[in-house]
């Protein structure tokens, strides 16, 4: 379990990124860090491995606060896969893969043994364990980064923007892909975005933030669309423009869900 | 200060010389590698040629060349023309390189939508292209301002006069005043030159003024890493 | 055509390369006067430019000083050195250490600030120590502009130390002094074919590292960047750095 407890971030020029912050993130569940640029979601993420110290406040990792802790046993410990992959450029995909077990001290051969596993875990073809990032798809090189995220088998994943730069099919099949990793693994995910949709998609838990790096509303989906707080989640997650009221048509003898304008969202079965 | 004030003429004098020297050689070689910097960005196959040739020619000590270039050009060692020759290819070997780059900066987009509103080759290469490579061309050309003039000095020990012979002479003569003002001088002069082609670029490319962070920080690297040869 | 042959008569004339200021040892007090300089700047600013590229402190100085000091016209610093420090060898080491400098600090520090922040940060999120940081990620991808800039101060180094022997009896600068003063051009012509040469190996050879320390997945990184047309945005100073500078 991982808790913020008043976590506040003030940069010394006066912005704040996180502005008083409670927040409990659930064992071996996806919670999404979802808002617009400026909302202090990657900052918030990035404190769990401390990649930012919090200014005021403190993150617990089961109990224990991560200050206490050193920076980078600490990150050992937690996956991370961010936007554009991070790859080295100048190490295969096997040995992007390697890197953190080696970093732990892990035997080359068992280390090779698991990068090899999690290629195949996460979709990718042996072959292209001897590949560079470059000579791989943007697709590809997110998988590399979700493997090498996997590697040390951490509890924790942290994942900043992870199918931001990819086009939008790849995009699909990757978060399914997801669904599927969490299924068979049952980490305990972070994830940030900005698409509410890939929030909803996601997340066991939605935490909606505001600039400033307030919280405006946290739930599961369900209660994002069913009690929106206020006019802001609303416009958020499209509710003010229709786009989330759907209403029943008969057609041809079946139920068809449209939405506001009278598109069509699919069939209901019976 | 007493030698420079004793010697005011002089200095003004060499600063002259200095100018001739160096100016003819700066406007030649931007005016030269221009083209051939647009050949090596239109042709893939000329790029790796001519970048190669200018590689070999900036990496020839100045002094050799300086030496070399009468047995090719005919002129004497001690002619100004033998200096402004050798300066003006030194200035193309940095030029070419930093225009290529420049053409190569302009937007595909930018181009293509040139040519679809109906340039044609040569009135997009003087209306659109020139233009929008012109703040990496002027960056280029602030290089080739300031190795220019620091160049010309070398000449004085072949006996070409420049700013550079009051290093000549100051050493010979023992007065280190003499060398001072040599430097100072020279790199005034730079410095003025280099001011003279900012203002410029500023009249004729006033978009750029405020240009994008990526290419103001891109201009200073440019001149930090093509130093002169020496 | 022939005055190379003259020239080149007198390269090949066995006479010229014995003694003590023959041909050999000309070239020997050239190449190892060039070494030490090399060296002794290279102690000095790598490191510093380094740091200043890891920790991006101090960025606007390392550009003002290597901008400055390549403002220096050279022969002016030699001679300033000469009067000061007499003739002898130490006026020039010093004068040509301190030319040196400027591309050397500039490359170090461009090598290391050319590693994309996003890869330095993954780095650091999957735990890399500081120091990792620098051994695994940043130097092995900088590293070949690093040795750009060690190219273009060992070219800039052979070059003055031409200038050199106006004030101190080493190098192959000599002939071309002695030959100004008996007249004799061909020897002049000579000893700067025989530098030219010198310089165009020396710069051939450091080419060949920058292409060795270039690890494969990085000129492939580069490869596909500039292979298609809208890569063509990346900066253009960025990719003259990348690739080194001739000086």
């Amino acid at each position: 379990m991982i808790e913020f407890r008043g976590v506040t971030k003030q940069y010394p020029d006066g912005t704040v990124a996180v502005g008083g912050v409670d927040l409990i993130v659930p064992p071996r569940t996806t919670t999404v860090l979802v808002g617009t640029s400026g909302s202090g979601k990657t900052t918030l993420l990035r404190m769990i491995n401390r990649m930012v110290d919090p200014s005021q406040g403190a993150v617990l990792i089961d109990g224990t606060d991560v200050a206490t802790v050193d920076p980078v046993r600490l990150r050992r410990s937690i996956g991370y896969v961010m936007q554009n992959s991070g790859l080295l450029p100048h190490r295969t995909v096997l040995d992007n893969v390697m890197t953190v077990p080696l970093l732990n001290g892990t035997r080359r051969q068992s280390a090779r043994a698991r990068a090899m596993e999690l290629l195949e875990t996460v979709g990718l073809d042996a072959s292209l364990a001897q590949k560079y990032p470059a000579q791989l798809s943007g697709g590809q090189q997110q998988r590399v980064g979700v493997a090498r995220g996997l590697a040390a088998d951490p509890n924790i994943l942290l994942m900043d923007e992870p199918f931001g730069a990819v086009d939008p099919l790849v995009r699909q099949e990757l978060q399914q892909e997801l669904r599927r990793l969490q299924r068979e693994l049952g980490k305990t995910v972070v994830f940030v975005t900005h698409d509410i949709d890939e929030a909803f998609l996601l997340g066991d838990q939605v935490v909606l933030l505001r600039t400033g790096g307030k919280v405006v509303q946290s739930g599961t989906p369900a209660e994002f669309l069913a009690s929106p707080a206020d006019d802001f989640v609303s416009g958020f997650v499209g509710a003010d423009r229709g786009r989330r009221r759907l209403r029943l048509e008969e057609v041809d003898g079946q139920r068809v869900v449209v939405d506001e304008d009278g598109r069509p969202a699919g069939v209901l079965e019976p | 200060m007493n030698w420079l004030v004793q010697n005011v003429g002089l200095v003004g004098e060499l600063l002259l010389v200095h100018l001739a020297l160096s100016v003819p050689a700066i406007i030649l070689s931007f005016v030269i590698a221009i083209p051939i910097g647009y050949l090596a960005h239109r042709q893939r196959w000329a790029r790796g040629v001519l970048l190669t040739l200018c590689g070999v020619l900036y990496a020839i000590p100045s002094l050799a060349l300086f030496i070399a270039l009468p047995a090719i050009t005919g002129f004497g060692i001690r002619s100004p023309l033998n200096l402004v020759v050798a300066l003006t290819l030194y200035g193309i070997a940095v030029m070419v390189r930093t225009a290529a780059d420049a053409f190569d900066a302009v937007s595909p987009d930018t181009r293509l939508a040139a040519t679809a509103v109906g340039y044609s080759a040569a009135g997009r290469f003087w209306a659109v292209e020139l233009p929008l490579a012109g703040p990496v061309l002027i960056a280029g050309l602030r290089v080739v301002i300031v190795s220019t003039v620091s160049l010309v000095t070398v000449g004085a020990v072949i006996g070409v006069q420049s700013l550079g012979s009051l290093f000549t002479d100051g050493f010979q003569r023992g007065i280190v005043a003499e060398i001072v003002t040599g430097i100072v001088a020279t790199m005034l002069l730079a410095l003025v030159l280099d001011a003279l082609s900012v203002v410029a670029g500023r009249l004729l490319l006033p978009w750029a003024r405020r240009a994008a962070p990526g290419r103001r920080s891109s201009a200073q690297p440019v001149a930090v890493e093509a130093g002169e040869p020496a | 055509m022939n005055l190379f042959a003259e020239a080149i008569a007198w390269l090949f004339g066995p006479d010229n390369w014995a003694g003590p200021s023959g041909i050999t040892a000309r070239l020997l007090q050239h190449l190892v006067v060039s070494a030490v300089v090399l060296v002794i700047a290279a102690v000095i600013a790598l490191p510093v430019g380094g740091v200043i590229g890891h920790t991006g402190r101090g960025k606007q100085l390392a550009v003002m000083v290597s901008g400055g000091l390549r403002a220096l016209p050279t022969l002016g610093v030699l001679t300033l050195f000469g009067l000061w420090l007499g003739i002898g060898l130490r006026a020039p080491v010093l004068a040509l250490v301190i030319l040196a400098i400027p591309p050397l600090l500039a490359g170090a520090y461009a090598g290391f600030e050319s590693v994309d922040r996003r890869t330095i940060d993954a780095a650091r999120a999957m735990g890399m120590r500081e120091t990792q940081i620098v051994g695994k990620v940043e130097l092995p991808i900088g590293l070949p502009i690093v040795v750009g800039g060690i190219r273009s101060a060992a070219l800039q180094v052979i070059a003055t130390a031409m200038l050199a022997a106006y004030l101190a009896d080493v190098g192959l600068g000599r002939f071309i002094f002695e030959g100004l003063k008996t007249r004799d051009y061909a020897q002049m012509l000579g000893a700067s074919l025989l530098v030219i040469l010198l310089a165009l190996v020396v710069d051939g050879a450091f080419a060949l590292v920058q292409r060795l320390v270039t690890p494969t997945g990085v000129r492939l990184a580069r490869s596909a960047r500039t292979g298609g047309e809208p890569a063509r945005k990346r900066t253009p100073a960025r990719r003259t750095i990348t690739e080194g500078n001739p000086v």
